[in-house]
């Protein structure tokens, strides 16, 4: 069955609502930051004394790693308490697009889930393949995002959203290399 | 409450980049190798509407400009932005809608999320010497600004002497003029 895509113009009325709503009601929309979460709630589990309870910090909470203690600890708050807005916020997000998926929206066909089209054609079809460059890939994506300070939803768009000059920045690094390498690695060979 | 919201909010939001076919890696590969620009005619429609609805809807009080969150500008979000930008361009997948296209059951995804977990692992051990050893975090025209006043007294504006409401509005009516303009293909 073929996928359904809203046209552009509605497709992108869908996605202001959303990211205005989020503004509207609670604050900007971001995704990145939560995957720093989940890593410290993790790294919480196997080693307790990552995060600690701290009165003397602003957030009530602090940890000996400095990624985690800076701004007053608040990610070490966050990864302490994951039933957080914004933690909560990302894992709705995927019940969302799955919800969508079912619902007669993109939703991959058996072969789709593994790879995309473009990606068969150009690499073969070794799912292993694919699995071990898109896993270096997220390494990549992520490791970026958090030397940027966030991703294509909270710099990009909520960013741009707000004319911050940090949204144009990450947009102008972003594109300067996904655009020509996109190009480059699909080249299609006709 | 909060947590309602955030349950609301973020199936809306999920709903939606799947609904435009964001959650879908062919799409994303193909807009950067500006063979369909169908994706980012959506994204800078998004921008651009979404930008004018805010900016309107605090002119008329809708909106709370305490909401507003500017995140600061430093070299590292450049290179930052660089580094994610190879990652993307190879998976065809960002941080939400990579965990968006696992829900819908892309194994890649999985394999990318897992990755993303690692590297933001990686950056969370690094952080500490990054700052200490490099420039990466040194702020750009002041850090946290932007380009219209937003009314909220925390971030400073690179444009002070014109109306917030103003720039905002007109920056978004650029944002849609070029996702109208913008061609389906180019290449």
């Amino acid at each position: 069955m073929k996928n359904s895509i809203l046209p552009w113009h509605i497709g992108g009325i869908l996605l202001a609502a959303s990211f205005l709503l989020a503004v509207m009601i609670v604050k900007p929309i971001g995704v990145s930051t939560q995957f720093v979460i989940a890593d410290a709630a993790m790294w919480d589990l196997v080693q307790p004394d990552i995060i600690t309870e701290d009165s003397t910090s602003k957030s009530g909470y602090a940890s000996p790693n400095a990624y985690l203690n800076k701004s007053g600890g608040k990610y070490a708050k966050n990864a302490a308490n994951p039933l957080n807005y914004s933690f909560i916020f990302v894992i709705a997000m995927m019940f969302g697009a799955f919800l969508s998926s079912v619902t007669k929206g993109d939703k991959p066909t058996r072969e789709q889930k593994h790879m995309p089209e473009i990606w068969r054609e150009r690499f073969g079809d070794s799912r292993a393949k694919r699995y071990i460059v898109t896993f270096i890939a997220g390494f990549a994506v992520l490791f970026g995002a958090r030397l940027a300070g966030g991703c294509t939803s909270g710099h990009m768009m909520s960013g741009m959203m707000q004319t911050a000059l940090s949204g144009y920045l990450f947009a102008a690094g972003m594109f300067a290399t996904s655009i020509p390498l996109a190009i480059f690695i699909f080249k299609k060979n006709k | 409450m909060e947590l309602l919201l955030a349950i609301i909010i973020g199936t809306f939001f999920g709903f939606a980049l799947n609904r435009v076919g964001a959650t879908n890696p062919e799409n994303i590969i193909n807009m950067l190798r500006l063979n369909d620009l169908r994706l980012m005619k959506v994204i800078l429609l998004a921008i651009g509407l979404s930008s004018i609805l805010l900016f309107a809807g605090m002119y008329f009080g809708a909106i709370d400009a305490s909401h507003i969150s500017i995140k600061t500008a430093y070299c590292g979000v450049i290179a930052g932005g660089a580094i994610l930008g190879i990652g993307f361009a190879i998976s065809g997948y960002c941080p939400g809608t990579g965990l968006a296209a696992a829900a819908t059951g892309r194994k890649d995804a999985i394999f990318f999320a897992l990755g993303g977990l690692g590297g933001a692992f990686a950056f969370t051990l690094l952080y500490g010497w990054i700052k200490g050893n490099t420039h990466l975090f040194d702020k750009i025209a002041g850090g946290a600004v932007s380009i219209a006043q937003s009314g909220n007294d925390k971030y400073e504006a690179l444009l002070p002497a014109i109306n917030g409401s103003v720039v905002g509005i007109a920056l978004g009516a650029i944002f849609v003029v070029i996702a109208v303009a913008l061609p389906k293909k180019i290449l």
